[in-house]
């Protein structure tokens, strides 16, 4: 390591979007046959940095070194010619072409456009570093896991020999993440520079060489991996001394308040995604679900809430009186009316939990404006709800006259989920609760969450995060392929078990 | 160093309220620059005289500013109609079809009933048949758009053709005398089912109704359910159903609005003031409506601005081809341009351009 | 009894303007834009051909001098200028300034069809010349000249030979246009411009270029149908909106196709039979029954996107981001 050489100077970067300053002056160097892990909080600007190296972006201020010459990466085209590649965390795959044509695609040799040879040319790439792709698959038929392989094959085919890969195990299981790595060392092996972005601490030090962290747009720090610990990366992430455990209260009084039984759902598109589901969620619980990204985690919530049409199966409320509630084929009105109060923080939080347009008085309305038997809406209510809610939660916005798109995204998170207790609720559903939260955030989110189970709300977690599902949940429920893979325990589970259980139903090695 | 200038596009920050207005003003008066530009090309005049001919063409006689009103209380009418289907993100270019529906349907009563029934039962049947026509030529695009996500700016399109036909059709039943081709003035004799007159200006009624309708619509879309509800749906199919909103009965029953209010063009087109039914009555004001609501953000009082501006430039424009015998057209060419400028402003609203700065000096942090 | 052979050549010659407006809106739409102006764009394309022609007919003493070559080629070039300015004021507007695409289309066709109507109307007297009318009948027999043998091969040369120029150029451009969207490099990068604007700026394509490239030609192409209509079909003679809504039925048949201009050739013929299949029922019946035949086209279209949008298989779908604007720094 004495003799590195620095593929990329970065100095001075700054990038700003309106009012936020992403970037603030940073330095940062890229070396040759090294790992480097970019680590940060949400919102710390790694993405935005990484951006500006791939073309995507360009920088306000600062200047960029390649092997010591001053370039201007202007457009992702810049970024090739200068040998980056960067695998976008959303992949920038075009769904209805085939793996072989989003490969070539923007390539220019002169020639004419010869499918076979790229064919050729990948199959060739895909046997050297052990990877499985058909050229001629179509996107849309492939798994998450697939389609981050084309990414990667793809800037392999431009002979790029600068990597960045943005937080590319959000969707791995953990099988499918050693596999990767494997790969990733085998390129380091071979001479490429490569960063990853990532703020989970273990696959750093699992992997990398060396480590940088950038806190609020600007860089902290740089270290050798092996020199650091985990602990001392998360303070120079947060900036000061943070505990990094969730609590786990007890169970309050839990009783069985929804039997999920026998739940089978088609997408639209005729695929099985929920096959004959079964389980029950207890009151004064948290019911974790864990699974591989697209496993029928987000139809599972969505029947429940309403929202999806199933083919079979039942899914059924028990008020506190015993009496059961039917909630299969009612919407969400229907839902509502029958007096099951379900509260619902999904996913997309901008696309279906809040309209980004509007500012936050209309939003919190979204649950509320039916009230009354007046044509007119009451915007007064809302309003002081929305103003309780940015005071509790401590919510940073202008004034509740703000549209949500202008807020950050752990603010916007505290809104909807602000919001979806307000309505007093016995079941709450929530998915991928703290996706993209800053620690800071996410830690109101699990404190928000365990105060309802105190409460002895019926509360179900989907989440991405085994380490952070193994210390949050009461029970886990693992999905797989849309069956039921196991119900664990959360205070016993081990974190393999439950990887083995995601990836194979029964969890049982072949 | 690079010595060229290194500039890109960034997105604006929260800007006050007048400086979207103001970048919008300042486009307008660019374009009457550069349509004042082209008429003096065309026609030699000085470009004073130009602006003064389309002032005395909107205004110069009392019969003109009637004029002008009638007009803008008709196009006005149309894009109050398109204007909840559009913040609903429903692309109805159907406004043609939906107003000459209202008005064949009030013909249709005219022409029919005349002088079987009292007056005014025969205009509260005309009322009733125009709005349901309207709602529903407007609604059949809907029904569909609602269970199957058909596309329907092309829909909707193909719905003028269907209803122009269908005029053409009618017009060659009734026409008077047989032969000629058109209906002429219905009930000429008798006036039954023309709208009443009030204060002897005929074109005060549809002014009046229009007015009532504008501030009607502001209140709809402002501060009713129903207006919340549509704009969620506009905003966001998926976030309208998370919350239990049906999105298909939102969508069905803001195009029946919509077409019925177009409906209502129709009825104060045929009844109020043409006494006759054309395949042209609507004369394109279902396309320019989309401008007229869209300029003005979908907001109705604002509409009343923007409807007057492209009225104004139509009827000056009109004017300047009359008094130098050119082509009517020539109001279409002006207004495209004013629209032109007027469509490239909101770049300038939304976004900004901010110029690199190469870090000189290498400052260490 | 029917008279196929007459009613085909017909049918085709009332194809041609569709085909040529679809086959320049499918390359439009296959790009991202959804250019609602083509109407307008048609319209600009065929007053502009008639200007060129008009100049140049006035400038010669007798239609025994014009030169052949000259005679076809001022036309098309004014015709292919004027509507590349058209999809240019289209670009600046979407591309540049991303404004609202349908809105900015509507304000096109506003503008064209003003355009087209006004020199239609006042050509004569702005230009000061002293003829009655505008009938370019010396042009426009360099445009319609059938190809040899028409006459002398019955059937078979009425229905296969006996269009101008512009008919076969028509469909050699709508086959070009299928090959290179479906068979080369440019067609790959376009097709991911129209589906994922950020997916080809990641590969390093240039999106704005590709917009405006594509849409410019698409443009002139569909400038093309405008010069067909007044030069060939309607023998030289223009008058004001007798082109009509063949620009809105060149948009609806780009969906009747999805997004195929090789089937365009055919779709473009079945709707040109629908055009002029009023004139061909029965005689004595009454003439306000022909009115509703004239519905046809419209009702087929509807019934179309009905049926395509029921359908609903992926292949089928029309580009993702069409109708939308692209902005790269977009979060």
């Amino acid at each position: 390591m004495e003799n590195k050489v620095a593929r990329v100077k970065m100095r001075n970067i700054t990038k700003r979007f309106g009012p936020v300053l992403a970037n603030d002056r940073v330095w940062l160097d890229i070396y040759q046959g090294e790992i480097l892990a970019l680590l940060g909080e949400n919102g710390s600007g790694k993405t935005t940095l990484m951006n500006m190296l791939s073309g995507i972006y360009f920088p306000d201020e600062g200047q960029i070194f390649i092997d010591d010459k001053e370039v201007l990466i202007r457009s992702p085209k810049d970024a090739f010619d200068l040998k980056i590649g960067m695998i976008h965390q959303h992949f920038k795959l075009v769904d209805v072409l085939t793996a072989a044509e989003n490969i070539v695609l923007g390539l220019h040799d002169g020639k004419r456009l010869d499918l076979e040879k790229v064919k050729t040319r990948v199959r060739e790439i895909c046997d050297a570093y052990g990877f499985d792709v058909d050229p001629d698959e179509k996107i849309y038929n492939m798994s998450v896991s697939q389609k981050q392989t084309v990414e990667i094959v793809k800037v392999l085919y431009r002979g790029a020999d600068i990597l960045i890969l943005d937080e590319p195990t959000a969707v791995l299981t953990p099988q499918e993440t050693d596999k990767l790595f494997a790969v990733l060392r085998n390129m380091r092996n071979d001479g490429k520079a490569i960063v990853i972005i990532t703020h989970k601490l273990h696959e750093v030090e699992d992997l990398s060489d060396r480590v940088a962290v950038l806190r609020q747009g600007q860089f902290i720090g740089d270290m050798p991996t092996r020199e650091s610990s985990a602990q001392e990366m998360t303070n120079m992430m947060v900036g000061h001394p943070v505990t990094l455990n969730i609590e786990r209260p007890e169970p309050v009084d839990p009783k069985p308040r929804v039997e999920v039984k026998n739940l089978t759902v088609r997408s639209e598109e005729g695929v099985l995604k929920l096959d004959d589901v079964s389980f029950t969620i207890n009151s004064g619980e948290i019911l974790g679900i864990a699974g591989i990204s697209g496993c029928g985690q987000k139809e599972l919530l969505e029947a429940i809430a309403g929202l999806q049409p199933t083919e079979s199966g039942s899914v059924i409320y028990i008020n506190d009186n015993g009496t059961k509630e039917e909630l299969i084929g009612k919407d969400p009105q229907a839902i509502a009316d029958k007096g099951v109060a379900l509260s619902f923080v999904p996913e997309d939080r901008l696309g279906m939990g809040l309209v980004a347009n509007m500012d936050l008085t209309d939003n919190m309305m979204l649950r509320s404006f039916r009230r009354g038997r007046s044509f007119f809406t009451d915007r007064k209510t809302p309003k002081k709800l929305a103003e309780d809610v940015v005071k509790e939660l401590e919510v940073k916005t202008p004034s509740v006259n703000t549209p949500v798109r202008r807020l950050s995204g752990g603010n916007v998170q505290k809104i909807l989920v602000g919001r979806e207790i307000a309505s007093a609720p016995t079941v709450l559903l929530t998915a991928y609760a703290v996706r993209g939260l800053d620690i800071h955030s996410s830690y109101t989110i699990y404190d928000l969450i365990n105060k309802q189970k105190q409460s002895g709300v019926a509360v179900v977690y989907v989440g991405e995060d085994l380490d952070v599902l193994l210390e949050l949940a009461d029970r886990i429920l693992v999905l797989c392929d849309g069956k039921v893979s196991g119900i664990v325990d959360g205070r016993g589970a081990k974190k393999r078990e439950v990887g083995l259980l995601m990836t194979r139903v029964g969890g049982k090695d072949e | 160093m690079n010595k060229q200038n290194q500039f890109h596009i960034v997105k604006r920050g929260a800007m006050p309220w007048y400086f979207g207005w103001l970048v919008r003003g300042i486009a307008i008066v660019l374009a009457l620059l550069v349509s004042a530009a082209v008429t003096t090309i065309l026609t030699g005049e000085d470009p004073l005289q130009v602006y003064a001919t389309i002032f005395h063409g909107a205004f110069g006689t009392k019969r003109k500013a009637w004029m002008l009103g009638q007009n803008m209380a008709i196009l006005l009418c149309v894009s109050l109609a398109v204007t909840p289907a559009f913040k609903m993100r429903f692309w109805n270019i159907g406004g043609e079809g939906q107003v000459l529906m209202g008005g064949l349907a009030t013909a249709a009563c005219m022409i029919c009933l005349g002088d079987k029934l009292p007056n005014a039962v025969l205009i509260l049947i005309m009322v009733i048949a125009s709005i349901a026509a309207g709602a529903v030529w407007g609604v059949i695009p809907a029904i569909f758009k609602a269970k199957w996500n058909t596309n329907e700016t092309l829909f909707t399109l193909m719905m003028n053709y269907v209803a122009t036909q269908l005029v053409a059709f009618f017009v060659i039943v009734w026409e008077v005398p047989k032969g000629a081709g058109k209906i002429g003035i219905i009930n000429q004799t008798t006036e039954a089912g023309w709208l009443p007159v009030i204060g002897g200006q005929k074109y005060l009624l549809n002014i009046l109704v229009v007015a009532i309708l504008t501030v009607a619509m502001h209140i709809y879309l402002k501060y009713s359910k129903h207006g919340y509800e549509l704009t969620v749906v506009g905003e966001s199919e998926r976030t309208a159903s998370y919350v239990g909103i049906k999105v298909e009965k939102v969508i069905i029953r803001t195009m029946l609005l919509s077409g019925a209010i177009c409906g209502i063009a129709g009825l104060l087109l045929v009844g109020g003031t043409d006494h006759t039914v054309t395949t042209t009555i609507a004369g394109g004001r279902g396309f320019t409506a989309v401008m007229v609501s869209w300029l003005a953000k979908f907001d109705p009082l604002v509409m009343i601005f923007t409807s007057f501006l492209l009225v104004f430039l139509d009827r000056g424009a009109g004017e300047i081809s009359t008094v130098f015998g050119l082509n009517h057209s020539f109001a279409d060419i002006l207004t495209g341009i004013i629209l032109f400028f007027i469509i490239g402003s909101e770049f300038f609203i939304n976004y900004k351009l901010s110029f690199h700065k190469a870090g000189k000096e290498e400052k260490h942090v | 009894m029917f008279d196929l052979v007459s009613f085909i050549p017909r049918a085709v010659v009332q194809s041609i303007p569709l085909l040529l407006g679809s086959t320049g809106e499918t390359l439009t739409e296959k790009s991202g834009n959804l250019n609602l102006g083509i109407p307008g764009v048609m319209y600009v394309g065929g007053i502009c051909g008639v200007i060129g022609a008009f100049l140049y007919e006035q400038s010669v003493a007798s239609a025994e001098e014009m030169n052949a070559f000259l005679a076809i080629g001022i036309p098309m070039l004014a015709c292919l200028l004027g509507s590349l300015v058209m999809g240019l004021i289209y670009c600046l507007l979407t591309v540049t300034l991303r404004a609202n695409q349908n809105v900015t289309g509507l304000a096109l066709t506003t503008f064209g069809v003003g355009f087209g109507n006004f020199f239609g109307g006042s050509l004569i007297k702005l230009t000061g010349s002293d003829v009655p009318s505008i009938a370019l009948s010396a042009t426009s027999s360099f445009f319609s000249r059938a190809l040899p043998f028409a006459d002398d091969l019955g059937w078979f040369g009425q229905i296969f030979l006996s269009y101008g120029f512009l008919a076969y150029l028509a469909i050699a451009i709508a086959l070009v246009t299928a090959y290179v969207l479906k068979h080369t490099r440019v067609g790959l990068h376009l097709r991911a411009v129209g589906e994922s604007p950020a997916t080809a700026d990641a590969a390093g394509i240039n999106v704005g270029r590709y917009k405006y490239v594509s849409t410019c030609i698409g443009s002139m192409i569909a400038g093309l149908g405008g010069l067909y209509y007044v030069m060939d079909y309607a023998c030289g003679v223009w008058s004001n909106d007798a082109f009509g809504d063949r620009g809105w039925l060149a948009i609806a048949l780009v969906i009747f196709t999805i997004w195929r201009p090789n089937v365009g050739i055919f779709a473009s013929m079945l709707f040109g039979g629908l055009y002029i299949l009023y004139l061909y029922i029965p005689a004595g019946m009454n003439l306000s029954v022909k009115e509703l035949y004239k519905m046809l086209p419209y009702i087929v279209t509807i019934v179309v996107l009905v049926i395509t949008s029921m359908r609903n298989k992926r292949e089928n779908q029309p580009p993702a981001h069409l109708g939308l604007s692209y902005f790269r720094e977009e979060r």
